[in-house]
């Protein structure tokens, strides 16, 4: 890919990719955790651990004025394009403080302050309203693109093919973004797909298409950064598929007995927090020491938030009624 | 005054808000070069250019999808549905989506779309494109649902529909569409929630929407000739829906009969009778009343009309009611 080409990635940045990782893992982890405490509304949740080279790379890579949708396991790229954790955990934990009032829950955590248009539920079905977001920035011609995050799962619903084709026929400004952690649900990709070209897929609706390995955030920043470069700059819709591995189970009480756990430990050993580190260390850009600070900085951010939020006010009941509508009963 | 076709009076709706607000554009199937499978659209692409009369796909999901992301960033898009029949195959974003954004991200978004669309049978067009789905729609909490009787009311509720920053459903009726009617000059805007009594009576309240407002009127008439005087109520639109209207006249009839195009099972006027009982269980003096379509799919030739129900079915009922008195 021609991003293999570029020049390396600053010194900082790369440090920033590295730690928005650390954050991801140990947010996520703190979910988990917080639900052994009873802090969470529900168990409903779905953890990005494994698939931080992704969230941090592609997250990171978006810039102001860029719109976005993700899926049911979208904390680590909201994280990475900058929420707060304290909110987020307050979604998380159904409080008033929480992004979305402690109305939408660990699935759909969204600020739209960030360009964040909403976290979906329903597989793919975030794909056409990123379409739509990819339509007004072409329409109101604001320069930037919209990106779609979605998982492997996804790869199969109509909607993608729709609206890829759109995206195309219109030349719109729009990402298609596969965060493949191989498994949607419980069934691996290639016991729902009968070809595992998705790249040609994309290729044959006109869209431009690439694949990154997912479990390298430098090469995920610049796979995903070129690809919405060329929808800012009015050339057309782009698929990025990012090959990760989610650690964990699909929902909290998934033990995964679907999976070989030889595959399991070998996706393991290409570990992407561990990668950067063992990266960045050998090019000097950090120490042993430094990695430790930096793991334990993130140990103490996603503490702090947590508390925050734990103390955060639970909703009064006539919040129920509130936001159903834009525009008053008019009697 | 001028009088004007329902058809006419949508698309100078359509025609006064995209001149008005460049951010409204239209989507859909066939709204483009070909002018809208039933015209409405038509010569608006020659104004308006192919940027704001979209021409799609035949990809119903995405293109009312594309209409939630287009208004949740800044855009206030007129979706089309050519037959209210294909909402499911864009359901999801519909109940899912278009209605639910807003508060499932606590009130941060706004999704100022309206999803237009028709149904209803008067075209002998079958069972896949002469449904009355409109309680599918009012089913969703977040959803305004719009149903115009007539070309007044097409125009003034178009426009307040696309002005609404809530997602609005605009249900028209194919059988209206060469229907000609006053519609008032200028800048004419029905606000959502308001009944409108379009007979007053004292025997008996009619209440309905869409099309059938017109054989309740036909019907009406009828029963005035054998002494009995009904009061029809046209609720133009089901969310928000006009309780007070509707009480009001059925606390001083005292009978209410309830009419829809659609199926009688868990069709809208099943809600309405439901509401009515709740309310006025002790100044009734009979049951409310159903008048519906029956309970089959919507047949194609002679058998259509045998289907829904025309105005001696709602004769009939209406005669029986006002002979019932509360012991």
């Amino acid at each position: 890919m021609a991003a293999a080409k570029s020049a390396p990635l600053d010194a900082g940045l790369r440090l920033r990719l590295f730690r928005m990782m650390l954050r991801i893992r140990e947010f996520e982890d703190r979910v988990a955790e917080s639900y052994l405490r009873g802090l969470t509304a529900g168990s409903m949740f779905h953890l990005s651990v494994g698939e931080e080279g992704v969230g941090a790379g592609a997250g990171c890579a978006m810039k102001d004025g860029d719109v976005f949708t993700t899926h049911h396991r979208g904390h680590g790229i909201f994280l990475a394009r900058g929420a707060d954790p304290g909110r987020m955990f307050a979604e998380v934990f159904g409080r008033r403080e929480g992004y979305c009032a402690g109305k939408g829950g660990s699935m759909h955590i969204a600020d739209a302050k960030l360009g964040h248009m909403g976290a979906n539920a329903i597989v793919g079905a975030n794909i056409p309203i990123s379409l739509g977001g990819g339509f007004s920035m072409k329409y109101l011609k604001t320069g930037g693109t919209s990106v779609a995050f979605f998982g492997d799962g996804a790869l199969n619903q109509g909607v993608l093919y729709e609206s890829m084709n759109m995206a195309a026929l219109w030349k719109l400004p729009v990402v298609f973004l596969v965060v493949n952690n191989q498994y949607g649900m419980g069934t691996r990709i290639d016991r729902a797909s009968a070809c595992l070209r998705f790249v040609e897929r994309a290729e044959s609706f006109g869209v431009r298409g690439a694949e990154v390995d997912g479990m390298d955030v430098e090469a995920v920043f610049r796979a995903a950064g070129e690809l919405y470069e060329h929808g800012r700059a009015g050339n057309g819709p782009a698929f990025l598929i990012a090959n990760c591995y989610r650690y964990y189970g699909h929902g909290r009480k998934d033990p995964s007995p679907y999976r070989d756990k030889a595959e399991e430990a070998e996706w393991k050993k290409k570990d992407p927090v561990e990668l950067q580190k063992v990266r960045l260390v050998a090019d000097g850009v950090l120490d042993e020491k430094g990695a430790q600070a930096a793991a334990q900085e993130a140990v103490d951010e996603m503490e702090a938030a947590v508390r925050w939020a734990a103390a955060a006010s639970m909703p009064e009941p006539g919040d129920l009624w509130t936001g159903v509508y834009a525009e008053p009963e008019t009697r | 005054m001028a009088t004007m076709m329902y058809r006419d009076a949508l698309r100078a709706a359509l025609h006064e808000e995209m001149s008005r607000d460049p951010r409204v554009f239209v989507v859909g199937e066939e709204v483009g070069r070909y002018g809208g499978a039933y015209a409405v659209t038509r010569g608006l692409f020659d104004e308006f250019g192919a940027e704001r009369l979209v021409d799609a796909p035949i990809s119903e999901a995405s293109t009312v999808g594309l209409g939630v992301g287009a208004a949740i960033t800044g855009l206030r898009p007129v979706v089309e549905l050519m037959y209210v029949d294909f909402v499911g195959l864009a359901m999801d974003q519909i109940a899912n989506q278009m209605a639910k954004v807003r508060y499932m991200t606590g009130g941060q978004v706004t999704v100022p779309m309206v999803l237009r669309t028709q149904g209803g049978t008067g075209r002998s067009a079958g069972a896949q494109h002469s449904q009355s789905l409109e309680s599918w729609l009012a089913h969703v909490p977040g959803l305004r649902v719009v149903m115009p009787a007539t070309p007044a009311d097409a125009k003034g509720l178009l426009k307040t529909a696309i002005r609404s920053d809530d997602p609005v459903v605009f249900i028209e009726h194919k059988a209206l569409y060469a229907m000609k009617g006053e519609v008032p000059d200028g800048e004419h805007l029905v606000p959502f929630g308001q009944a409108a009594t379009v007979r007053p009576g004292k025997d008996l309240t009619i209440i309905t929407y869409s099309r059938m407002v017109h054989y309740a009127l036909e019907a009406a008439q009828k029963l005035a000739g054998e002494g009995i005087d009904a009061e029809v109520i046209d609720l133009r639109t089901l969310n928000p829906l006009d309780m007070d209207a509707m009480l009001a006249s059925v606390r001083r009839t005292r009978r209410a009969l309830v009419l829809n195009e659609a199926h009688r099972t868990a069709g809208f006027c099943s809600e309405l009778a439901a509401r009515i009982t709740e309310e006025l269980f002790d100044v009734l003096q009979a049951p409310v009343s159903r008048v519906a379509a029956k309970d089959v799919p919507v047949p194609a030739t002679l058998l259509e009309k045998l289907s829904i129900p025309g105005p001696d079915d709602i004769c009939a009922e209406a005669r029986a009611l006002v002979q019932r008195r509360r012991k």
